[in-house]
């Protein structure tokens, strides 16, 4: 069965960015430049946090506004050919989200491929990879 | 090595310019944060200049282990401190470490005078100078984060440094807040900020950090993840929070209450870290990269007086070393009345636990009649007295008239003015951190480089010799205090959070700098923390320090400690050995 990437209980986040972190290791490498997920404040830390992170829509908006066809829905989410991408942004602008991520230095999207890694570093029970049906 | 780490930026504020050298040589062989940060201070700061002209500049230096491993939180900021007249190192946490790594820098060096208000705003490979002259003068340190989140980009990337009025007065222990709650604290540097017209660094950055050996680290990140979510320090910060020290402190006799006139409240203290819990604990919140989160915000819920049903709901954060100072060392019987005075200290940007300690030696020279109803402006300070308080911070913040103007450069200075200096609680300058544990929490606040409590942890000595029921000879503390302040120099080069200590060995550390192809052994890096901690020294001794002139207040030997009464005699031999450990 295919899992999917949830947010379960933001109001459990201290916005510790693990989650963050864990992304961007994928590559091998550290800092947040390729990470598909993000934390930011409501407005001010005592009010809490937001995740932003693809949930992997039934129709996904950045597919349908990929000019070029580089965004195809996967079981899960959706997976970005990059050689076919031509970085005009359209998929960023397009989710309405925030979800789509964009890495400066290659000038492409970064999208969560729903893996799981983050949700295995989030200390507080904030994030959870969870079957789904169907996809 | 990663270049980016490498990069300086150095800001002119008083040509409104800036520039970004490499310095690969320093970084490789200081690492980073209080390493690198020493060294640009020697190299940047003129010998004897005064700690607010133009001149003297302010470091802020991040490590290699930033925004790659957990814990490895911190920022270090060094400069020359207005409170002391020598050092002023101080850490923080928030988003502040991740930001100026992510930004591409290693250090950021800030010189100069604006000849107007001004903030910074750090992105994208420029500094931006923003006119600040409608932030100065802001009642809320609060107000000014909210104006500069608004205005700026880079939400959820950036931190957000600022000064409250405190900074802007030029209190010699002003804070620099971050993202709200955490502080650069003690030592001044929020008056610094001031004295060159700064009133805010907002630094974003979200860049990628290069790693030599990809699986290595992702091994040795995997390990050290799930060590830290499984051990004791993991519990005890996260669950209570530091305030769990209440308690057992209260009951060995540690526990400063009503400027160290006693070690412990009669019952159990107000502040309980499980009463603060239970009756308070809205929020927790974590440093970037720490799965710990030890920040504890309270929800403090009152009326408005002049409506029914009418409710404002603030939140505080609250931490061991703010009740101490703010509560038990002012004889607080009443948690609400403690949150109250702490969120007034927060609003000003003032450092806690040097407030606290002004606080308490002004309410026992108004009992003894070393200052009366006419130095106070009509106020009369009493032991708990939380409305007092509230309104005596306000009034330091401001400098109002000149006992105020003389507390707000701290409890040595008042007491050389008005008496009073066998309880006035400063060592080398700087108000005692709350722990009277014995002879190594004082020999920590004489002889550590910042006079907090977190250089050498004294303190954790004397617990630890208590317990197995032995007592070190001078000299022998003065020497495991050495090393375990060299020993901290590591981390707060790397730079990892104190609290995961115990998490980073020195052979973690190496491990940690291998797979970053940096190639070290435990003995290079425990020579390393030596000679930092040498070069910390030489810089006071420069700016005039000598421990062996150092005054200790006659209150610390009069309340005995677990230990029994402390004998200044035994203190002056440790400090004598720990002279001849510092000078190599």
């Amino acid at each position: 069965m295919a899992r999917r990437l949830s947010v379960v209980d933001v109001e459990r986040c201290v916005d510790c960015l693990l989650c963050a972190f864990a992304c961007s290791r994928r590559f091998g490498e550290g800092g947040l430049a390729r990470s598909a997920i993000a934390v930011r404040s409501v407005g001010g830390m005592e009010r809490g946090f937001v995740v932003v992170v693809c949930r992997a829509c039934s129709d996904p908006s950045c597919a349908a506004a990929c000019p070029v066809g580089a965004i195809q829905k996967a079981e899960v989410g959706v997976r970005v050919d990059l050689e076919r991408c031509i970085g005009c942004g359209m998929c960023a602008r397009a989710c309405p989200i925030g979800a789509v991520f964009w890495d400066e230095e290659r000038q492409k999207p970064v999208i969560c491929v729903h893996c799981g890694l983050c949700a295995s570093f989030c200390p507080h029970g904030v994030l959870a990879f969870e079957e789904v049906a169907g996809g | 090595m990663d270049r980016g780490l490498t990069r300086v930026l150095f800001v002119d504020l008083s040509r409104h310019r800036f520039w970004v050298e490499e310095r690969p040589e320093l970084f490789r062989e200081r690492l980073g944060g209080t390493g690198v940060g020493i060294e640009l201070l020697h190299e940047r700061c003129p010998e004897g200049v005064d700690p607010l002209a133009p001149e003297n500049p302010i470091v802020f230096a991040v490590g290699p282990l930033n925004a790659l491993f957990p814990l490895a939180s911190k920022t270090v900021a060094l400069f020359k401190s207005p409170h002391t007249g020598n050092l002023g190192e101080s850490h923080c946490g928030g988003r502040s470490a991740v930001a100026l790594r992510l930004a591409g820098y290693g250090a950021l060096v800030i010189e100069g005078k604006s000849d107007v208000p001004v903030y910074l705003s750090i992105q994208n490979g420029r500094v931006h100078f923003r006119d600040a002259r409608a932030l100065w003068g802001l009642s809320s340190s609060f107000t000014v984060g909210r104006i500069v989140r608004e205005q700026e980009p880079g939400s959820g990337y950036r931190t957000i440094l600022r000064i409250g009025r405190a900074g802007e007065n030029l209190v010699t222990y002003a804070n620099v807040v971050a993202e709200s709650y955490r502080h650069f604290g003690r030592l001044g540097l929020g008056a610094v900020f001031g004295a060159k017209n700064l009133k805010a660094v907002v630094i974003t950055g979200r860049g990628r950090v290069p790693v030599a050996q990809p699986p290595r680290y992702q091994k040795l990140y995997r390990d050290l993840y799930e060590r830290a979510v499984r051990s004791p320090l993991m519990r005890k910060y996260h669950d209570l929070g530091t305030p769990q020290n209440v308690g057992p402190l209260n009951k060995i006799g540690a526990l400063p209450v009503r400027n160290l006139r006693a070690g412990r409240y009669e019952g159990d203290p107000p502040f309980l870290g499980e009463y603060m819990a239970e009756r308070y604990l809205a929020r927790r919140l974590a440093c970037s990269h720490c799965p710990v989160a030890c920040i504890h915000l309270a929800a403090l819920r009152e009326p408005h007086p002049d409506e029914p049903y009418f409710y404002k709901t603030t939140f505080v954060s609250y931490d061991y070393e703010p009740i101490y100072a703010l509560g038990t060392m002012l004889g607080g019987e009443d948690p609400e009345g403690y949150l109250k005075l702490m969120d007034a200290v927060e609003h000003l940007a003032l450092d806690a636990m040097s407030c606290g300690v002004v606080l308490a030696w002004a309410t026992e020279a108004f009992e003894r009649g070393l200052i009366t109803g006419r130095d106070t402006g009509g106020l009369a300070p009493r032991w708990g007295d939380y409305d007092v308080y509230i309104e005596m911070v306000r009034r330091i913040a401001e400098r109002r008239g000149e006992l105020y103007d003389v507390l707000a450069r701290g409890v040595e200075e008042a007491a050389k003015r008005y008496g009073g200096e066998e309880f006035a609680l400063a060592f080398g300058k700087n108000e005692m951190a709350g722990y009277h544990t014995g002879p190594g929490a004082y020999l920590t606040f004489l002889s550590g480089a910042r006079h907090s409590h977190l250089d050498s942890a004294g303190y954790s000595a004397d617990q630890a010799d208590l317990k197995e029921g032995r007592r070190r000879s001078p000299q022998e503390l003065a020497r495991a205090l050495f090393s375990e302040e060299a020993r901290r120099q590591v981390l707060s080069s790397l730079v990892v959070c104190f609290f995961a200590r115990g998490l980073y060995d020195m052979g973690t550390c190496v491990e940690c700098l291998g797979a970053l192809g940096m190639d070290w052994d435990e003995d290079g890096l425990l020579h390393l923390g030596e000679e930092i901690l040498r070069r910390k020294y030489a810089f006071k001794v420069r700016e005039g320090f000598d421990l062996s002139s150092l005054r200790i207040p006659r209150r610390i030997t009069e309340t005995p400690t677990p230990f029994g009464p402390l004998s200044e005699e035994e203190l002056r031999l440790a400090l004598e050995e720990m002279e001849r450990l510092l000078g190599g």
